[in-house]
């Protein structure tokens, strides 16, 4: 089969999604397929037209990849690809959308407002950060509403460090949210089809916890697959991961991010094309999970080509 | 005729997370200390051709004649294929260390060659010298900021690292003597004092004579050692020449880094280190161990070019054509930075070294500058201990003089948006202060001293006055 595989692009998660790409070639090739490379840019829509895969791999990440832009494209070319459609990809991309969509659905997750950055300067906006302050409490989270990666992710301990904080998120997007901190165990919930893999706890280093740049750099944060877990907890971390999949209209693959606090599972955010690295969080469940990273890359095919029946 | 089947499979069969946990495990101490971060993969975008990358260190090599080049190359594959392609000396050729001695003679110094030894770029010449003085826990002084590149070769080691700031005369001599005597106190003092006096990489300033005499002296007097790192010294646009330490020293407690990266090639990479013998000595076996021998291809290319004669004409394009560029960006810097910013105006070298209001994170600017297309080098790199956040490197060398006004330009526009968005977080409208959301108005509204960190506290960074006021 040929299979176009989209990576790189214009997004910050660029060096993420070229290791992804790269991966993902190569277990193409090893499952036999016939593989087009494609570093996503302006004759992206030339390229496919001239290539006519039997179907794209999609493995960009952040802005132009994970946003709906490329999807969107692909349903107009008729080329069938994998992860979720574009109307997912709209929804998880933007960390407002997803938590309103997730919430409708009656799953927990943080209380949070959003700001556009005009509203600060056009609506004053600045002037109601007291009585949000006062409704969602120290330490908040300040994030980019689209972004992945914990780029641009601060914590504020005090209304003080808001305005920094706001300015470095703004640095990544539009819009931002503040959110409540919920204190909790952070998980990661693979979704394939539309069954969980096992969930991933992510065990931050001693004194890192407020780091969120220690993701990053090997050795600060330790992963656990499966994660230790009771029968009662995961079925509630697997439950809300589920709900929130389905609420977003996610098909194909997805990741679904969230904190385990002393009264239950609060969603943060779903990812629409998680990292496929060598030490993404996808690809290490579904190895607890019994699957070869192969068999992984040919499950995400099958679902691609034939939704209806995954 | 036969072919080499292309081999099927570019990558491993299994690399999983649980390899990954596995090989963990068998990590030496010392890679806890080395680091890789979101920064790394945020630089991968710079390579796309739309973006003005102000953030490389890259001499422009395009001016490097094509047609001498391929002379220069027959000759040693007509002449001396056998020899060019064998292993050389551990210590580098003589005629290597030749050229050597015409570049350093340039700065008025002249070195035994039995005291020099050929290096794999400049870059090896700091780890050989690393490998050769540090232990684990041993003081490395270096200046505040410091060269970026330095940074993973002392953590490597695990050395103790101290920064010391510098200000327009570099670093601040007074502050060393303070820490050498702190530190005596402990019973310790510092291996090795690493500095770059000259057009200093990242922050582009250039050591005083009085600092250079005092540094000097002060090695002497507590037998302690100057790594001197030479690499710009000829790339001088204004200004007198400074004596190298090394020169002021004679050698004896000053070890000499120097490199052809930035007066020929860093493609060819060659370096050299000058050292007193007992030091030259373990560096030698140090080097035997890393590499056995720089480059023989690459040394004979050397000598060609130096045979020419014309390697200072070189130098002097090259010096005539980054005076103007520099002179581009602090223009464009004047023009587009806004009125709190503050930025170094080096009298040769690369770099110009800028800091913003301490309210701005450059690693997050460099998210949205990278939107504009245009890129630099956030602060951070430059210390050991996050200091830095709101400081940039600028280099002037590698891009064209349009390319130059156009990145500045673009750096300047969000930069605006970020003090224009801070401005309206904290003075909301309607408050005492004059509309901060008008256009064009925002930067004057700053309190200039509450947003720059004062001199003496040991946030500070680099709190030099602005162009025109030096």
């Amino acid at each position: 089969m040929k299979v176009a595989v989209l990576k790189g692009g214009r997004s910050l998660e660029r060096g993420v999604s070229l290791r992804s790409g790269a991966r993902v070639e190569d277990a193409l090739e090893r499952l036999g397929h016939e593989v087009q490379p494609i570093d996503v840019g302006a004759d992206l829509v030339r390229r496919l037209e001239a290539d006519r895969p039997d179907v794209a791999f999609v493995a960009m990440h952040g802005a132009g990849g994970e946003d709906g832009t490329a999807q969107e494209l692909l349903e107009i070319l008729g080329i069938p690809f994998t992860g979720p459609g574009a109307s997912a990809c709209v929804r998880c991309i933007d960390k407002v959308l997803a938590k309103y969509a997730i919430r409708e659905a009656g799953i927990p997750t943080p209380d949070w407002f959003g700001f556009k950055q005009t509203a600060f300067r056009e609506l004053g906006a600045g002037d109601a950060l007291g009585a949000l302050e006062a409704s969602l409490g120290f330490p908040l989270v300040v994030k980019p509403s689209r972004g992945g990666s914990s780029l641009g992710v601060r914590f504020a301990a005090a209304a003080a460090e808001i305005p920094q904080a706001l300015v470095s998120a703004f640095s990544y997007d539009e819009q931002v949210l503040l959110e409540r901190f919920v204190d909790g165990r952070e998980m990661a919930v693979s979704v394939l089809g539309d069954e969980a893999l096992p969930v991933v706890e992510a065990i931050p280093a001693e004194g890192d916890r407020y780091d969120f740049e220690a993701r990053y750099e090997i050795g600060r944060t330790r992963f656990e697959c499966p994660a230790a877990l009771s029968d009662g907890e995961r079925a509630a971390v697997v439950e809300a991961a589920l709900g929130s999949y389905r609420a977003l209209g996610l098909t194909g693959f997805a990741r679904v991010d969230l904190i385990l606090a002393a009264d239950g599972p609060w969603v943060l955010e779903a990812n629409a094309i998680p990292g496929l690295t060598d030490t993404s969080l996808l690809p290490q469940a579904a190895e607890a999970a019994g699957m070869s990273f192969e068999r992984l890359v040919e499950r995400i095919l099958d679902l691609a080509l034939a939704p209806a029946a995954a | 005729m036969a072919e080499v089947p292309r081999p099927r499979h570019r990558r491993r069969a299994h690399s999983s997370a649980r390899d990954l946990e596995r090989y963990a495990g068998l990590f030496a101490e010392r890679t806890t200390v080395m680091r890789s971060s979101a920064m790394r993969d945020l630089m991968a975008i710079t390579a796309r051709p739309e973006v003005i990358s102000l953030a490389g260190g890259l001499p422009d090599t395009s001016t490097f004649p094509p047609q001498s080049f391929a002379a220069q190359m027959t000759r040693i594959a007509q002449e001396s294929a056998a020899e060019a392609l064998q292993y050389g000396p551990t210590e580098g050729f003589e005629e290597t260390k030749d050229c050597i001695g015409e570049v350093m003679a340039a700065e008025g110094m002249l070195p035994d060659p039995e005291d020099v030894i050929v290096t794999t770029g400049g870059q090896q010449a700091i780890d050989l010298v690393c490998k050769t003085l540090v232990d684990p826990g041993d003081v490395v002084v270096c200046e505040a900021p410091t060269y970026p590149g330095a940074v993973p070769v002392f953590c490597s080691y695990q050395a103790d690292v101290v920064q010391i700031e510098v200000d327009e005369e570099g670093m601040r001599i007074d502050v060393l003597e303070e820490l050498i005597e702190r530190l005596g106190r402990e019973g310790r003092r510092p291996k090795f004092v690493y500095s770059v006096p000259s057009f200093q990489n990242p922050a582009g300033v250039t050591m005083s004579l009085e600092r250079r005499v005092r540094l000097v002296e002060l090695a002497a007097q507590h037998e302690m050692l100057v790594v001197e790192d030479n690499p710009y010294g000829l790339l001088r646009y204004e200004g007198e020449p400074l004596p190298p330490l090394y020169q002021l020293d004679g050698g004896d407690f000053v070890i000499y880094l120097g490199t052809f990266s930035k007066i020929l090639s860093p493609g060819i990479r060659l370096g050299w280190a000058v050292a007193p013998p007992p030091v030259m000595e373990k560096i030698v076996l140090g080097k035997q161990a890393a590499d056995l021998c720089t480059s023989t291809l690459t040394q004979y290319f050397l000598h060609e070019y130096f045979k020419e004669g014309r390697w200072r004409d070189y130098v002097d394009d090259l010096v005539g054509i980054y005076r103007r560029r520099r002179d581009v960006m602090l223009g464009a810097l004047r023009e587009h930075f806004p009125t709190e910013a503050t930025w170094t105006e080096p009298e040769g070298g690369l770099f110009i070294w800028a800091t913003l209001p301490d309210y701005i994170d450059t690693s997050d600017l460099l998210a949205k500058a990278l939107r504009a297309d245009v890129a630099f080098v956030p602060g951070q790199g430059a210390y050991v201990d996050g200091r830095g956040g709101s400081s940039m490197r600028l280099n002037f060398s590698g891009v064209n003089e349009d390319e130059i006004r156009e990145g500045i330009g673009r750096i300047g526009a969000v930069i605006d948006e970020q003090v224009d968005l801070y401005q309206a977080l904290v003075s909301p409208p309607g408050g005492s202060q004059s509309s901060p959301g008008m256009p064009g108005c925002e930067a004057e509204d700053v309190p200039v001293d509450e947003t720059k960190p004062s001199p003496d506290q040991g946030g500070s960074v680099l709190p030099f006055p602005k162009a025109g006021e030096a």
